[in-house]
């Protein structure tokens, strides 16, 4: 008899490889997608790039340009996990199959896991590659960076973006319609007060306050002091163990409301498809 | 005809490791009222009232329905649009939590012990859910996975179950999208017996089909009757289909069984001078065929 692990192995693997045969099949999809994304990392690339002339003085161009073009890459890659699983919940619900998800013996963890891994890898891949282009247009200087206190940064912060993105997908298995619309705006607020282009000291101290519980505030922050002044692990723990502590409150969390959404629907007939 | 390489029921079921005696679906008082917006046509919200909630009325889909599946049987719910048939489907396939009542499937309630249960039964919809741009064997694989089946061994049992079905292996690889709607169903039938599901809800499985899909899955379930001795429970409002299928016939109507007989039994009690089950339908669902076919039928 298979043992629960390999059981839930299987499992994970099935909605990973679902997610990568999905993305197969609507690639000119991801390709336009991919390439609005370099165009916009670029033009704040080069919009750091330009400040010099726009300002007449003499900024630090190359530290500028490193700071936008980290937060904008790091954005790129958390909101891809955070909007990979309400996107699948809105198609599952299109599509009809959230039923048959559900039917299926598998629990609700290793079904957002299975999503969750392939998302993770997805977006690593996608930034890798946005960031080898982004390479050949701007001069990089790396030299200080502590590559390694930027992986554990961005390690720790998955987690907090698998939870968040888990909450929120609570919305598109209530309402394919209206969910889909709430979520982009939950990712809009979190665009705004967790400083992916400024430091959130410029923010009026009402949405600072906001700032410091979201998770992307501590992930950027602690991306920035790796990548530009090459902060340690030890130096950049004041970040991490928040980012632990947010994770650890919204995986268990994302599944505790999802959970309980899940039943709402089963109590109120809101699985039937929708479109 | 030649006896299938595999039966189309669990290896509990197949080697009689199931205690004999057990019923295959227990259905006890079983009730599911939903809130829906109210109908009532003349009245139309003005001013401000129009941005206020709409006004909600309870509809008792399903009215303490009570019945009994033997392991073997096909068992035929028959009524109506909207007289509770799918409703009671989803009960059964933990999508839908009742108010009241018990349902348990081979002696798992299905409610205590949903994930038991979700191994133990499959359902085909009239609406054949898949990932559309997905293939048929790709969305088939997908489901292996989920229950646990090696690829080996669901590849198999994918091509015997097509044979069967008489759907050519070519169509696999075909995107679900550009199949007929009746091969989309025979794969829809296809995914629910890649598990060897102990118990199959078969909820309007031919309704849409042409008459030559219609016949085939037809023929098929009347196969895993008379072959393999499948347990099923079938929700149809086609009358020919369930005289023809069932051991048992439920007739359901705004919720609630209104007799529960073999189709001859039927016929003998209600069918009166036709003696058909036709008949038997208008009358116990008291309507004329005028208005069922108003409400869509």
């Amino acid at each position: 008899m298979m043992s629960l692990v390999m059981r839930r192995t299987a499992a994970i693997y099935a909605f990973a490889e679902r997610q990568f045969i999905l993305t197969k099949r609507y690639m000119v999809w991801e390709i336009v997608y991919v390439l609005y994304s370099l165009a916009n990392v670029l033009a704040i690339g080069f919009m750091g790039a330009g400040v010099q002339n726009l300002m007449g003085s003499k900024a630090n161009t190359q530290h500028l340009i490193l700071y936008l073009l980290t937060g904008s890459l790091l954005w790129g890659y958390l909101a891809v996990i955070f909007w990979e699983i309400s996107n699948i919940i809105s198609w599952e619900r299109w599509e009809g199959t959230i039923e048959y998800t559900f039917m299926a013996p598998v629990s609700r963890a290793t079904h957002i896991f299975g999503v969750c891994t392939y998302a993770v890898i997805y977006s690593l891949i996608r930034t890798a590659i946005m960031l080898a282009i982004v390479a050949l247009f701007f001069h990089l200087d790396m030299a200080k960076a502590n590559l390694w206190g930027a992986f554990v940064v961005l390690s720790v912060a998955n987690f907090s973006f698998i939870g968040l993105g888990t909450v929120v997908a609570v919305l598109p298995l209530i309402s394919p319609e209206k969910g889909s619309q709430m979520t982009g705006i939950v990712e809009g607020v979190l665009l705004l007060v967790s400083g992916i282009y400024y430091d959130i000291s410029v923010l009026p101290h009402w949405m600072q306050s906001i700032s410091m519980l979201s998770p992307a505030t501590y992930a950027l922050q602690g991306m920035r002091r790796a990548l530009l002044n090459g902060d340690s692990v030890t130096q950049l723990w004041n970040v991490i163990w928040p980012l632990i502590v947010i994770g650890a409150i919204l995986v268990p969390l994302g599944l505790f409301v999802f959970g309980k959404a899940e039943v709402y629907c089963k109590k109120t007939g809101k699985l039937k498809r929708n479109g | 005809m030649s006896e299938p390489a595999i039966r189309l029921v669990s290896d509990e079921i197949s080697t009689g490791e199931r205690p004999s005696g057990l019923l295959a679906l227990e259905i006890e008082g079983l009730t599911k009222t939903f809130r829906k917006d109210s109908k009532d046509k003349n009245v139309k919200p003005s001013g401000i009232r129009k941005l206020l909630p709409k006004a909600k009325t309870l509809s008792r889909v399903v009215d303490s329905v009570s019945f009994s599946v033997k392991p073997g049987e096909v068992f035929g719910v028959l009524g109506p649009n909207g007289s509770g048939k799918s409703t009671l489907i989803r009960i059964i396939s933990t999508l839908l939590l009742p108010d009241e009542g018990v349902a348990r499937v081979f002696g798992h309630d299905v409610m205590k012990e949903p994930d038991t249960v979700r191994r133990m039964l499959s359902r085909v919809s009239a609406d054949a859910a898949f990932f559309r741009r997905l293939s048929a064997m790709e969305n088939l694989i997908h489901t292996a996975r989920l229950y646990s089946i090696p690829q080996k061994t669901a590849i198999e049992r994918i091509k015997m179950i097509l044979e069967r079905l008489e759907m050519s292996g070519e169509k696999l690889e075909t995107p679900m999208l550009h199949l007929s709607r009746g091969m989309q169903q025979k794969v829809a039938i296809t995914r629910a017996f890649i598990i060897l599901p102990d118990l199959l809800l078969l909820d309007e499985p031919t309704t849409g089909l042409d008459p030559k899909s219609k016949r085939e899955v037809q023929k098929f379930i009347r196969e895993l009757k008379e072959r393999d001795g499948s347990t099923v429970l079938l929700t149809t409002h086609d009358m020919e289909e369930a005289e023809v299928l069932c051991d048992r016939i439920a007739i359901l109507n705004s919720g609630k069984i209104v007799a529960i007989d073999t189709p001859s039994g039927l016929k003998e009690r209600y069918g009166g001078e036709s003696g058909s089950l036709e008949t038997v339908f208008f009358a116990l669902a008291g309507k004329t065929l005028e208005e069922l076919e108003e409400d869509g039928e």
